[in-house]
């Protein structure tokens, strides 16, 4: 068994702008644009990025809830870009998804036991008894209790809902997890009994996590590596602990400059991040990132840099280091 | 004052057992405070008791004809008066709610199984199954429907079934349209792509999620319909492509009526406040449902 559990490769997701009386295509929104990294057992990669970067689209791509415009992603040593919808939706035993809003992630006409039966019964594990016994002990597992299966999802809080979504997420006993920001609807309180359930599942059943979030403090608290995403493109990855101590790509400091600390006395002569996004349809030439660069030198504006290791274990895709290399 | 504390603060007031409330008793306690909602359920549960009963009920038979008490005024024996033949139009006004109902309901019911059908296909598979279901809803609904449904009745003969037939396939768009837009929204719900993140097949999404996701809208518009379709049938009865004599139907017995009216207008006036009172107690009935099923009221 190979330590990678995931591998993706050059993944990309163009959106067609359509335009003109005959809507022709005029144009594409790069939303996902050559993005590449390998995820290893049992641990969990983080993506963090501003609203709109790509990084959902990216985890969504990885389950082929939306189809790649192109690369591949190989699971567990299988092409998923290359299966038909039937070999497809039997991976989904082994890579499930929890979901950013747990108001809108759960069936409202069905009871909790349905919301949770209902992966076990598309893939065919257990007759009904055994389902049934199953959904009481998840629900245990995620901190609920039995009698809450009768119960409907407006029943329960935003909290409380989203460990359901983590429930229904484990039901098939699944090698991955891609969790879409799955703590920034919820209340801050509750947010860290959500990530400290996910740690605790992890440890307990040998998950290996995708956890996706625009908050660094969240990502740092969970991650064993984490990836930068900007414009629909990898950034920086690393550990998580070397990208907190040691960023390497200009927006990465100043993503780690704008995290707020409650700490008057401190001063402010942090990298703050000025300017807008770039339209996605229309993104700078060279760097992406150079409209907003502190340390933007001339490569930057017509060249693209790579991701490339500077480091061990340490990828950017910057021109600052290239000499280094 | 006495403050009871509470004793277990991991779950606050709620008792340790099962106490579901399904989307569907929330839609009923609020339809249920809705007194004009419970107005017209009554008037419509009044009509289906007489239409099961009027045998029963009804004095005479629907063609008892009594030559020798033509045109008779409402009186205590007959209350709502005789008509030209000398029968008793409150017997014929009771059995008129059989066909009346009937034919609403079973039109009803045709236009909304075809239409959430197709509505539902055109809704969730889009591109050319959407183009090819919404144009030929379009083209139905270029023709007015009263148009539409004569033309119906024309090609297949006028009797009461066709009429039906002819009133259910001119709903048949109102209902597809309906659910093709509540189908759109819904499949961009976050539960329908976590079902198919589940692995499920297109067929259990479509029947067990987004099926019952999109129905509320269908079912205020399945009560409102049955009211239009009473109307609709009536109004081909009148025009003399529905019901046959000597079938009590309401808008046949309004039509019959028609040379009487200065003599004898209690002949009109009977079946047509049944008509309208029946039509009156759907509308009602289904402007309640729309506020106890709709979720913008609601959110």
């Amino acid at each position: 068994m190979s330590k990678v559990l995931l591998k993706v490769e050059n993944l990309k997701k163009y959106f067609p702008i359509t335009g003109g009386i005959f809507s022709k295509k005029i144009g594409d929104v790069k939303a996902v644009d050559d993005v590449s990294f390998f995820v290893k057992r049992g641990e969990t990669l983080g993506i963090v990025g501003e609203s709109g970067c790509g990084k959902s689209t990216t985890g969504r791509m990885l389950m082929r809830l939306i189809e790649p415009t192109e690369g591949s992603v190989i699971f567990d040593g299988k092409e998923l870009t290359e299966l038909n919808d039937t070999e497809m939706r039997i991976i989904r035993k082994d890579v499930q998804m929890v979901y950013q809003d747990p108001y809108a992630s759960l069936n409202p006409r069905h009871t909790v036991e349905q919301i949770l039966e209902e992966p076990l019964i598309v893939h065919g594990m257990g007759d009904k008894q055994e389902r049934r016994k199953r959904v009481k002990e998840m629900l245990e597992v995620v901190g609920l209790s039995g009698y809450h299966a009768k119960r409907y999802p407006h029943q329960f809080s935003g909290g409380q809902r989203q460990r359901i979504g983590i429930a229904r997420a484990l039901m098939t006993k699944p090698k991955l997890i891609i969790a879409d920001e799955p703590v920034s609807a919820l209340d801050v309180s509750i947010q860290s009994q959500v990530l400290n359930l996910l740690e605790d599942l992890q440890a307990e059943f040998g998950l290996t996590y995708i956890f996706i979030a625009h908050d660094l403090g969240v990502v740092k608290h969970i991650s064993d590596r984490v990836g930068v995403m900007y414009l629909g493109r990898l950034v920086e990855i690393t550990t998580s602990s070397k990208l907190y101590e040691h960023p390497l790509h200009p927006y990465t400091e100043a993503l780690l400059g704008s995290v707020p600390i409650p700490d008057p006395t401190v001063s402010l002569d942090r990298e703050i991040l000025t300017g807008d996004l770039p339209n996605p349809a229309d993104p700078p030439q060279g760097c992406a990132f150079h409209t907003r660069c502190k340390k933007c030198m001339d490569i930057c504006k017509i060249e693209r840099p790579q991701l490339a290791e500077i480091e061990p274990d340490h990828y950017a895709a910057c021109h600052l280091y290239e000499q280094s290399i | 004052m006495e403050v009871s504390l509470n004793k277990n603060p991991q779950t606050p007031n709620l008792p340790e057992e099962d106490n579901a409330v399904s989307p569907w008793i929330e839609a009923w306690r609020s339809f249920r405070r809705n007194k004009l909602a419970i107005i017209g359920t009554c008037i419509v549960l009044f009509f289906i008791m007489i239409a099961i009963f009027a045998p029963y009920i009804a004095p005479s038979g629907i063609n008892e004809q009594v030559m020798a008490k033509r045109l008779l005024p409402p009186s205590s024996e007959h209350w709502f008066g005789t008509d030209d033949f000398g029968r008793d139009i409150f017997s014929r006004v009771l059995y008129g709610a059989r066909i009346s109902l009937w034919v609403g309901f079973l039109s009803v019911m045709g236009s909304l199984v075809v239409g959430t059908l197709l509505g539902i296909l055109a809704g969730y598979y889009g591109r050319w199954v959407d183009t090819i279901i919404s144009r030929t809803f379009d083209i139905m609904l270029a023709f007015p429907s009263i148009l539409l449904a004569i033309a119906i009745v024309a090609v297949l003969g006028p009797s009461l079934r066709n009429a039906l037939i002819a009133i259910a396939i001119i709903n048949i768009p109102n209902f597809g349209r309906l659910i093709r837009s509540k189908v759109l929204s819904v499949k961009q719900e976050e539960y329908i792509i976590a079902a198919r993140g589940i692995g499920m097949k297109n067929s259990r999404i479509l029947f067990k999620h987004v099926l019952p996701n999109s129905m509320a809208p269908v079912i205020v518009q399945g009560t409102l319909a049955i009211a239009t379709a009473i109307i609709e049938a009536a109004a081909l009865s009148f025009l003399g492509l529905g019901a046959e004599a000597p079938n009590p139907e309401w808008g046949k017995m309004l039509s019959d009526a028609r040379p009487l009216l200065t003599q004898a207008p209690w002949t009109m006036f009977f079946p047509g406040i049944a008509i309208m009172l029946t039509v009156l107690g759907f509308n009602l009935m289904g402007d309640g449902l729309r506020d106890a099923l709709d979720p913008r009221m609601k959110n």
